[in-house]
């Protein structure tokens, strides 16, 4: 299928213009010898045959099996109204907000965004958003050491495993040393992580809840990286902030997240968005694109692309980073679902989503053979031990229509039994009752 | 003017205590003792209240704010704003994409996502096809994750043989994302400057390329919308040291069909699929920037890929020199999807025509301007065309005056101000889906606006006159920061 409007006539009229004969002649300044004849790929198909062929592969997809499986990526709920408002192509078809003028609708609504960021997260200010949350927290790593002029990274096991991969691929090429602190269990060892704390230490990077669901409360630890000027790093999960501690108030001095559990489709993991905030004096070493607000030149309130002497566009070389775009669609996604939660909302989703896991997790610790790993409070995630090998529960499972939760077996070489089961609002009573059943039958 | 008209309302000025949005399921179990108070929130966050109407309302009026491809030409050069063919999002809406869970993966049920990979092994051997490289990943995010991505495999390439290298050469007119990868990949930059034709000197990158170069990042055609006659002597004299060469892809749009870099000689690129292969940019993001690779660079692809063993799809993960992961999936999947369906709608007919008709809109465009402007290079242009107002800007009217004229005609401003190196630089790119009555509607109007200069230069100073606000003041931005709302 052409895209291209252009008639015969209308061809020869701009060719005339150009001063050239035929098309062909476009690309004269090419070579010969490295121009192609024909590419092997088929003919464009007709809009009508091309969804036909995509519904069919979409259909090979299982898109009915109950869902219990979490580890950074949710399955929560997405109002209509994000759809038909983020689907607008005055938002989906714009490009970076470059123009300000002509650019009002994303800037303002990016302004909200870092603003909603703020409140959420306890923080100070927070940039329009960044990919994901593994290359977030890896983006919040090397911010740390800008500002402490320190290349020493500690990493706490209870960090997301394909994160602290991501954040290691990012820092292995910088020489900057990663040390991960090991678990007590599903916990931090928070005594490990004191004496491992010193002088040379950039930040510490943890998450919480940890990957295994257990909530700790880092207030020391923070204090004790202030004593020694490193910074405490925490990747966070939105939703928990219903109800947790906001990072803010632990004394948190960079907030990495995903934000696809605001509003966003799991989509296979991505896209989703990254977000990172922090306080305000370390701003100047915040990657990623701001908005702020200022005066026009009749002094009226707008809003505009600002500090961008920080990016690579004006900085090259300098930058505080490579990145160029933000998730945008994303995170404006977010804006508008964090908008429909409101207040009182956000926090009845959290408390959903920590009543219905401590109901799953006291029905499922009731099976004979199966035991809650987890020692500490938990929030919508835990880990059970199966008397069988977790590759085998969960095929036999999704067998029965379950995708009963992630495979701890495959993620660590020592969890050979363990199986990380997640619970958002979405799951009934009923859903949880069966996944208990089923657990029961295939033991 | 009244007060109203001079402050912007937020979301949060619309907020009304105790208002409901959303309503979400019923607690349909006992509810437990909370947490251990230390543990727990001790005020709420300060999210805003309002009804989902509101809501609607709110993001509705602000998107009326923006312009789009949709509703106007936006030539911006450099970004590719073609349209976005709406069967893209209709395939991308499919729940049996929308809906699949990535942990899918590490559970290893490849049978459940047979679908999905599908798609990712037709969007890389559509890439491959098209760029004449061996083996594409679809994991990097963006364009300049694809970049970062490219330098580190070929940081691994040379560490493999030995060798740690230095340097990463730029020439001047290329885009701020590739010395800014390089920084961040633990490189320095050299910088080759352009000659007369406004390509890379050719002398002075023969004297700085040395056994201490790891890669040459080359955008081709590059920001000055030409192609470097020379480009293949390029990769010579680079390879000659062992030095890679990095293709930046942005520019992509200028020679599908026509020559592709792997039989040029090039070792990565990068795609932007958000440009080249017509997956909306988003306001900003997200895109994808999937990389392809040569022969040599094969082993250090990163930690997650497809192969297909008696006709089903399986995971690979990376092998010993692999870079590790760079995302922790198959990145902006749902972006890959929208550029397979749009490629599948194209067909390999489809895209010589493509850049062959984006190639026309662009010279069209600089031969009806060339007489008005400054033209740096010459009258022919690939999918790009750079012109420069530095005539004009002596008498008082500059690039961003010429943008924001623009603005009142109900087109967006081309690129200004880049590449650096052009003084008053206006970058044009029009793309191959724009009809000529447009291009001319926008020719006529940088016309009007250069006679309009000639005789009333002080009048620039007041466009735009009809988007409500008019020129920012950025200094002031920077000077009383205000990036969030305060309660």
């Amino acid at each position: 299928m052409p895209y291209t409007p252009h008639t015969q006539t209308e061809v020869r009229e701009m060719l005339d213009v150009i001063g050239l004969e035929k098309e062909s002649d476009l690309f004269a300044s090419i070579p010969d010898d490295l121009k192609v004849s024909k590419l092997d790929l088929p003919d464009g198909l007709d809009e009508f045959s091309t969804f036909n062929m995509f519904k069919k592969l979409a259909s090979k997809n299982v898109t009915n099996k109950l869902m219990f499986m979490g580890g950074g990526y949710y399955d929560h709920v997405v109002p209509s109204a994000v759809d038909a408002l983020a689907g607008r192509s005055e938002f989906y078809t714009a490009y970076t907000p470059y123009q300000a003028e002509a650019s009002q609708g994303t800037l303002q609504a990016l302004y909200e965004y870092q603003s909603l960021i703020c409140e959420l997260t306890g923080m100070d200010v927070s940039n329009a958003s960044m990919y994901d949350g593994a290359t977030a927290l890896a983006e919040a790593a090397l911010m740390a050491v800008r500002i402490t002029r320190r290349n020493k990274i500690l990493v706490d096991a209870g960090v997301n495993p394909t994160y602290i991969e991501v954040v290691k691929t990012y820092l292995s090429f910088r020489d900057i040393e990663v040390e991960v602190i090991d678990m007590n269990g599903e916990e931090s060892n928070l005594e490990a992580v004191e004496s491992k704390i010193d002088n040379t230490v950039a930040a510490y990077l943890f998450q919480n809840p940890n990957f295994f669901g257990s909530v700790s409360d880092f207030t020391s630890i923070c204090d004790k990286l202030h004593e020694h000027k490193a910074l405490a790093v925490m990747s966070a999960y939105p939703v928990s902030l219903g109800m947790l501690k906001d990072p803010g108030s632990l004394g948190v001095d960079i907030v990495s997240a995903d934000g696809q559990c605001l509003g966003n489709y799991l989509s296979f993991g991505g896209p989703t968005f990254g977000m990172v905030a922090t306080k305000t004096e370390y701003i100047r070493n915040l990657p990623g694109r701001i908005i702020g607000k200022t005066l026009d030149k009749d002094g009226k309130e707008l809003f505009v692309l600002t500090m961008q002497a920080r990016e690579q566009h004006i900085r090259r070389q300098r930058a505080t980073s490579n990145i160029c775009s933000n998730q945008n669609l994303l995170a404006l996604r977010s804006t508008m679902f964090l908008s429909l939660i409101g207040r009182e909302g956000l926090v009845t989703m959290a408390e959903l989503c920590f009543n219905k896991s401590e109901y799953l997790k006291e029905q499922i610790s009731k099976v004979s053979g199966i035991s809650v790993v987890n020692t500490q409070s938990t929030f919508n995630e835990f880990v059970i031990k199966t008397p069988l090998s977790a590759s085998d529960l969960l095929a036999k499972l999704s067998d029965k229509g379950f995708y009963a939760g992630v495979n701890l077996s495959a993620l660590y070489e020592n969890r050979t039994n363990e199986i990380l089961i997640s619970v958002t609002e979405k799951r009934t009573k009923e859903d949880m009752d069966q996944l208990v059943t089923a657990i029961g039958e295939v033991l | 003017m009244s007060v109203e008209n001079m402050t912007v309302t937020t979301i949060f000025d619309k907020s009304q205590e105790g208002r409901k949005g959303l309503n979400l399921p019923v607690l349909d179990v006992e509810a437990k003792t909370t947490l251990d108070s230390s543990l727990l929130r001790k005020e709420k966050a300060k999210l805003p209240q309002l009804s989902e109407f509101d809501v609607v309302r709110h993001f509705t009026n602000l998107s009326n704010k923006n312009m789009a491809i949709d509703k106007n030409f936006y030539p911006l050069g450099s970004c590719t704003m073609k349209y976005n063919p709406k069967i893209a999002e209709r395939v991308a809406g499919l729940e049996g994409f929308s809906s699949i869970h990535p942990h899918v993966i590490t559970n290893n049920m490849n049978e459940d996502v047979q679908g999905i990979l599908e798609t990712v092994d037709m969007l890389e051997k559509n890439l491959c096809e098209v760029t004449g490289m061996k083996k594409f990943t679809t994991t990097p995010q963006a364009g300049a994750h694809g970049e970062m991505l490219g330098i580190m495999m070929i940081d691994k390439y040379h560490r493999s043989k030995g060798n740690k290298r230095k340097y990463i050469i730029v020439p001047d007119s290329s885009h701020g994302t590739n010395p800014a990868t390089a920084t961040m990949v633990g490189y320095e930059v050299i910088t080759i400057k352009s000659d007369a034709n406004g390509g890379m000197d050719f002398d002075d990158y023969c004297a700085k390329m040395n056994e201490d170069v790891a890669a040459v990042m080359l955008t081709v055609p590059n920001t000055l919308g030409l192609y470097n006659p020379r480009i293949k002597q390029l990769c010579e004299v680079a390879h000659k040291y062992d030095a890679l060469m990095y293709y930046d892809g942005a520019n992509m749009n200028a020679i599908m069909g026509v020559a592709r870099p792997g039989d040029i000689g090039f070792d990565v690129i990068h795609i932007n699929v958000h440009k080249t292969f017509a997956t909306p940019h988003g306001g900003g993001g997200p895109g994808s920037g999937p990389v392809g690779v040569s022969e040599k660079l094969m082993e250090f692809l990163p930690d997650l890929g497809i192969k297909k063993v008696n006709d089903i799809y399986e995971f690979t993960t990376g092998g010993k020199n692999s870079i590790g992961k760079i995302s922790p999936f198959f990145g902006n999947y749902g972006i890959s999807l929208r550029a397979i369906t749009y490629m599948t709608t194209l067909g390999g007919n489809g895209m010589y025509n493509t850049s062959s008709k984006a190639v026309l809109n662009a010279n069209y465009i600089l031969n009806r301007l060339k007489d008005y402007f400054d033209v740096p290079f010459g009258n022919k242009c690939m999918h790009e065309c750079v012109i420069s107002a530095k005539t004009l800007a002596k008498g008082g009217v500059t690039a961003m005056d010429i943008a924001k004229y623009l603005l009142d005609f109900g087109m967006h401003a081309p690129t200004v101000y880049f590449p650096l190196i052009v003084k008053e630089a206006i970058m044009i790119e029009p793309t191959e889906t724009e009809n000529k009555q447009t291009l001319d509607l926008f020719c006529d109007t940088m016309i009007d606006a250069v006679n309009l200069a000639k005789k009333a230069p002080a009048d620039f100073q007041h466009y735009p006159k009809t988007l409500g606000v008019c020129r920012p003041d950025d200094t002031m931005a920077i000077k009383n920061l205000n990036v969030r709302y305060e309660q």
